[in-house]
């Protein structure tokens, strides 16, 4: 699949409700990105994170073990209580470990929030459709996981009510951020994930 | 192990002691028989968090999150979980992340299933693959020496240290 000649026009053929640019978006329903601790899943939303923080210290962006990104969110919730932990990450990282949901919805942090960028398709190796452009609906499958702070932004509109409740949850939030199948910021980012270790515990820790 | 006498539970409550003493707070897990008496006085500790898995590998997550918050925690798994942790222990070693796990061994001594046998006996050269050091423990006077030394490689040390609790500890499970 390409997504040569007009994002906004491949996006609306392929799927009519997948339409905010993921580009926006992601600032606007994070906002204030320093008042968290900030895990991001694969490719997409790890560039998404590192433009936003500007790689960050704050910030522990993921280029493998995908799958791990949500769990890496309960860790840490529960590692650091005082600290509220977002994690962003797409939709197919999750679904690679979706009974990841199961266990965040037992513990339920109330320090935790995740967000899934999802639009839809594998970006990072060729815009190949995903199960959520199929049917999955992610955000189901969180509500039936027994997460009860669930919220799907589709449209602008959205944003603002989706961007509370990454915040005032008194439970484990999550949130689907429907976007259009097209590119995350260009940012090159730290990819050592043993530097982003050392880096991200002497920023929170004052230690490696 | 249950027809079994009282010593799985004495150094099972020591190995708990022992961990706690060490600081380890998330106790994370897929059931297993093995692992009984830890799990449930993880669930008992009001200081130490009881983390139910749907995979094993959602624990190999778990524990380096933890570790960037600065805590400390312990995968407890059977050997056939370890096969699901594999592509996920690419987070340990490629961010050098501290690592326990405690592992009850199936398909190994008096093995009576036959499909344990394949993820038991690739244990110890599918972890090794992926740098984690194997410590095996057959007797109970083993235990807590075997897993005090694995808690120093671990936390103080930087290493992943899998604990092998094989089938002569344990016993074999009767079919």
């Amino acid at each position: 699949m390409s997504i040569e000649g007009g994002r906004g026009k491949m996006a609306s053929a392929v799927a009519p409700d997948f339409i905010l640019d993921r580009c926006e978006a992601v600032p606007a329903l994070v906002g204030r990105h320093d008042d968290f601790l900030i895990v991001s899943g694969l490719a997409g939303t790890s560039r998404d994170v590192a433009a936003l923080t500007q790689d960050g210290a704050h910030t522990y962006t993921m280029a493998g073990a995908m799958g791990g990104a949500c769990m890496i969110g309960l860790g840490l919730a529960l590692a650091r209580p005082d600290k509220r932990v977002l994690v962003v990450t797409g939709d197919g990282e999750l679904l690679m470990n979706i009974g990841a949901l199961a266990t965040i919805a037992v513990v339920n942090p109330p320090n935790l929030a995740i967000v899934c960028v999802d639009n839809g398709h594998y970006g990072e190796t060729g815009y190949q459709k995903s199960h959520t452009s199929l049917g999955v609906d992610l955000e189901r499958i969180a509500a039936g996981s027994g997460i009860k702070a669930t919220r799907t932004v589709a449209t602008e509109g959205q944003l603002v009510d989706g961007a509370r409740m990454l915040r005032e949850s008194n439970g484990t939030a999550f949130v689907v951020l429907r976007v259009k199948p097209t590119d995350p910021p260009a940012f090159t980012r730290n990819m050592d994930p043993s530097a982003c270790r050392y880096r991200f515990r002497t920023a929170l820790l004052g230690q490696s | 192990m249950d027809e079994r006498d009282d010593a799985p539970a004495k150094w099972q409550d020591e190995l708990y002691d022992l961990l706690r003493r060490n600081n380890v707070t998330q106790f994370a897990y897929v059931p297993d028989a093995g692992h009984r008496i830890l799990i449930d006085r993880s669930l008992a500790d009001p200081q130490a968090h009881s983390i139910a898995l749907t995979t094993e590998e959602e624990g190999v997550a778990l524990l380096a999150a933890a570790d960037l918050g600065g805590a400390r925690g312990v995968l407890l798994m059977q050997s056939s979980g370890t096969g699901n942790c594999i592509n996920m222990l690419s987070l340990i070693k490629g961010g050098r992340f501290p690592f326990l796990a405690l592992v009850s061994m199936r398909g190994d001594f008096g093995e009576g299933n036959p499909w344990q046998f394949p993820m038991g006996q690739a244990v110890e050269p599918v972890l090794a693959a992926m740098g984690v050091i194997c410590l095996r423990i057959e007797r109970p006077e083993e235990v807590r020496p075997t897993v005090g030394a694995a808690l120093t490689m671990v936390f103080q040390s930087g290493n992943a240290v899998a604990v092998l609790l094989t089938q002569k500890l344990l016993g074999a499970k009767q079919f």
